[in-house]
C-alpha cells in the first residue's frame, strides 16, 4: 500500500525544517515590534517564544509527577 | 408594543421538548431545527431592557428580563441547540434530542431570569435535563456517573436555595442583581453556582459525566450547564477577587488532567475546565475590559468546543472507539472530521484569525492593565498550555500519531454540515470580530490585530508546539485514569461506610444474642409462675378460694373500722 505524503520519513523531515524555519521566522519578525511592555521582562527579545516554551515544559513536568502519585489503571473504578 | 415581544425566548424550546416524543420524524426534525431559529427571533424582537413580571406569594418575579449580557449567552444558547440538534438527529435518540432541547430552553430561561426564583426553577431544570442526556447513552458506565452528576448538582441546588432564601429574608427581595461576599447566604449562592462551573474541589463531576453520554450528547452538554454558570458569576458576583484563585486553579487542573488523559472527549471535557477556568478569571479581574473578556469567551468557546466535541463524536460514531491508544492515523479516511477538528483546535488555542483569538486575549489585557502581575504570567502560560493539552494533543492522538490501521469514513452529512457551519463561525468570528464585539454588555474599545498581538502569539503557541514533539515521548498515551478529588466520593467514602457497616452489623449481631437471651429469659420466668406447673396458674379447689375471699373480707371490715 502506497503511504500516504505526510507520513513518509522524507517528508516528515521536510516539515520539520520548514517548522524550525517559522519559528525563527516569528522570533525575529518580533525585532520590527514596538516594546510596549507591562511587567518589563515582557517586552524582552524572544520573551514568548522562550517563555511559552519553558511553561510548556513545566507543565508536562509538573504532570508527571503528579501521576507518580495519581495514577491508576482505567479500570480502577470499575468495581463501583 | 406588541404582545409577542414580550414571550419569554427559552418558552418554545422547552414547550418544545414536551411535545417532541409525540411527533412524527419529519415534524420532529422540523422542532428541533426550527425552533431554536424562532428563539434568536424572539430575542432579538424584545424591546432593549424589556422586563415581564409576575406576583407569585407576594414576590415580584420576572421571568423575561432582558439584558445585553442575556441576549448574548442565549444567542449563542439558540446557536448551540440548533447546530447540536443538526448534529444530532441522526443518532439521538427521541427522549435524547427533548434533553437537548430543554437544557438549551433552560439555559436561555436562565439568561433572562430577572428574579432569583426563576432562575432557580430553569436551573433544577437544567440539572435534570442534563442528567438525561447522560443516561440517554443507556450504558452501566452511564448510568452510574448520570447519578453522580444529579447527586452532585442537586446538592448544588440545595446550597443555591438556601442561599437565595437567606439572600430573601435579609434584603425582602428576590431580585437577581449583583451581590457583595458580605452574609453567609451569599457565599452559599456563589457555592452553588461554582459547583456549576465545575470549580474546585467539585470539578470532577464534567469529566466524568460528560464523556459517558453519546456523541451528540456531549456535544449538547458541553454548552449549557458550565456557560449558565458564567453567566450568573457575571450577573451576581462581578469583581469578586476570590474568583481569580478559583480560575486559575481550574485553567491548570485542566491542562495537567488533560495532558495525562487518554480518552479523547475526557481530554476535552478537562479542557472545558481549563477555559471556563480563564472566563471565571475575567469575572474576578471585574473591570469592563475583562468582563467583556469573559463574555465573549464564553460565546467563542461555546462554538469551538462544540465543533471540537462534534469531531471527536464522529471519531466516536464511526469507529465505536474513544481511547487515543486506539486511535490515530484517521486523517486519511476522515479528512472534513480532521480539517474541522484542526480549526476547533487553532480557534480553542487563540490563533490569529480563529475566535479564541479575539475573546481570550482581552482576558489577560485585562489583567496587565491592572498590574496583576502573577494573574498576567500564569495566564500567558496557561495560553500556551491550552495549545499543548487541547490544540495539538486532541488532533495529533486522534488524526496523526501512529496509524491505527482504522479506515473509518467521514460521518453522515447532518453530523458534517453541523461540523462545517461551526467551523465557518470560527473563523468568522475571528476575521469579522466586530458584530460580537457589538453585542458585548460594555463598550469594546480593543484592538485584537496589531502587529505586536500577533507576532507575541504566533511566538507563543509554535514554541509551545515545539514543546509538544520534542516531549512527545513523554506524553505517549497509558491505559491510564487520573484520580481526582471524586476519589473521596467514589472510593474513599463508600470504602468508610463500608467498614462502618460491618463494624455495626457485629456489635449489632452481639446485641442480638444479648436481647435473645434476655427475652429467653423472661420467657422462662413467665413459664416458671404462669406456665401449666406454675404457681399462679395451678387449679385451685373452690372451698380454698371461699376461706381466702372470706379472709380478705373480714381484713377490709376490720380495716374500715380502724
Amino acid at each position: 500500500m502506497k503511504q500516504h505524503w505526510l507520513v513518509r520519513p522524507g517528508s516528515i523531515r521536510l516539515l520539520w525544517i520548514v517548522f524550525l524555519g517559522i519559528l525563527a521566522l516569528t522570533v525575529l519578525a518580533g525585532l520590527l515590534m514596538h516594546p510596549h511592555a507591562a511587567f518589563g521582562i515582557d517586552g524582552s527579545f524572544g520573551f514568548y517564544a522562550w517563555f511559552g516554551f519553558a511553561s510548556c515544559i513545566a507543565m508536562i513536568v509538573v504532570a508527571k509527577l503528579l501521576a507518580i502519585v495519581l495514577k491508576r489503571k482505567d479500570s480502577y473504578y470499575d468495581g463501583d | 408594543m406588541t404582545a409577542i415581544s414580550l414571550i419569554p425566548p427559552g418558552l418554545p424550546l422547552v414547550l418544545g421538548a414536551l411535545l417532541l416524543p409525540l411527533c412524527t420524524a419529519r415534524l420532529r426534525a422540523l422542532l428541533v431545527l426550527g425552533l431554536p431559529l424562532l428563539v434568536i427571533a424572539l430575542v432579538w424582537q424584545l424591546p432593549a431592557g424589556a422586563v415581564l413580571t409576575l406576583d407569585f406569594l407576594g414576590y415580584e418575579l420576572a421571568p423575561l428580563s432582558d439584558s445585553k449580557l442575556g441576549r448574548l449567552f442565549a444567542t449563542v444558547f439558540a446557536i448551540m441547540a440548533f447546530a447540536g440538534g443538526l448534529f444530532g438527529l441522526n443518532h439521538m435518540r427521541v427522549a435524547e434530542l427533548s434533553a437537548a432541547l430543554l437544557s438549551a430552553g433552560c439555559a436561555i430561561s436562565i439568561a433572562f431570569a430577572g428574579d432569583l426564583v426563576t432562575l432557580l426553577v430553569f436551573w433544577e431544570g437544567l440539572a435534570l435535563a442534563s442528567t438525561l442526556l447522560v443516561w440517554s447513552a443507556r450504558t452501566t458506565q452511564s448510568r452510574d456517573a448520570g447519578l453522580r452528576y444529579l447527586v452532585l448538582h442537586l446538592f448544588g441546588g440545595v446550597l443555591l436555595l438556601a442561599g437565595i432564601i437567606g439572600h430573601v429574608a435579609a434584603t425582602g427581595s428576590v431580585a437577581f442583581t449583583a451581590m457583595t461576599l458580605d452574609s453567609p447566604a451569599h457565599w452559599m449562592i456563589l457555592a452553588g453556582f461554582l459547583i456549576n462551573a465545575g470549580a474546585p474541589p467539585l470539578s470532577a463531576w464534567l469529566p466524568d459525566a460528560y464523556p459517558e453520554a453519546s456523541p451528540g450528547g456531549m456535544v449538547a452538554l458541553s454548552a449549557f450547564t458550565t456557560k449558565t454558570a458564567v453567566f450568573v458569576l457575571l450577573t451576581g458576583f462581578p469583581g469578586a477577587d476570590i474568583l481569580i484563585a478559583f480560575g486559575l486553579y481550574m485553567v491548570f487542573y485542566g491542562i495537567v488532567y488533560a495532558l495525562l488523559e487518554n480518552d479523547m472527549r475526557r481530554i476535552l471535557a478537562y479542557s472545558i475546565v481549563n477555559q471556563v477556568g480563564f472566563m471565571i478569571v475575567g469575572i474576578g479581574i471585574g473591570t469592563e475590559l475583562s468582563l467583556n473578556g469573559a463574555a465573549a469567551h464564553a460565546f467563542t468557546h461555546i462554538i469551538y468546543k462544540a465543533l471540537l466535541l462534534m469531531s471527536a463524536g464522529s471519531v466516536l460514531y464511526m469507529t465505536g472507539k474513544r481511547k487515543c491508544t486506539d486511535l490515530g492515523g484517521l486523517f486519511q479516511s476522515m479528512p472534513l472530521t480532521a480539517v474541522c477538528g484542526i480549526i476547533g483546535a487553532l480557534a480553542i488555542s487563540s490563533f490569529p484569525l480563529t475566535s479564541g483569538f479575539i475573546s481570550k486575549s482581552m482576558i489577560s489585557q485585562a489583567a496587565a492593565d491592572q498590574h496583576l502581575a502573577m494573574v498576567w504570567f500564569l495566564l500567558v502560560a496557561a495560553s500556551a498550555g491550552v495549545f499543548l493539552h487541547a490544540g495539538i494533543k486532541f488532533p495529533w492522538f486522534v488524526f496523526f500519531q501512529k496509524d491505527s490501521g482504522l479506515r473509518p469514513p467521514d460521518p453522515p452529512l447532518n453530523m458534517r454540515l453541523a461540523m462545517i457551519l461551526f467551523a465557518f463561525l470560527c473563523i468568522a468570528l475571528g476575521v469579522w470580530p466586530a458584530p460580537l464585539y457589538d453585542m458585548l454588555p460594555y463598550p469594546v474599545d480593543y484592538v485584537p490585530y496589531t502587529y505586536a498581538h500577533v507576532v507575541t502569539m504566533l511566538q507563543l503557541l509554535l514554541f509551545s508546539g515545539l514543546a509538544f514533539f520534542i516531549m512527545l515521548p513523554y506524553l505517549k498515551r497509558t491505559l491510564t485514569i487520573t484520580l481526582d478529588w471524586d476519589w473521596f466520593y467514589r472510593s474513599l467514602g463508600p470504602r468508610l461506610l463500608g467498614q462502618a457497616a460491618r463494624v455495626l452489623d457485629r456489635w449489632h449481631a452481639h446485641r442480638r444474642i444479648d436481647a435473645l437471651r434476655h427475652i429467653g429469659n423472661f420467657i422462662g420466668t413467665l413459664f416458671l409462675y404462669h406456665g401449666p406447673q406454675g404457681i399462679l396458674a395451678r387449679t385451685w379447689a373452690t372451698g380454698s378460694m371461699v376461706l381466702w375471699v372470706v379472709i380478705l373480707l373480714g381484713i377490709y371490715l376490720v380495716a374500715y373500722y380502724i
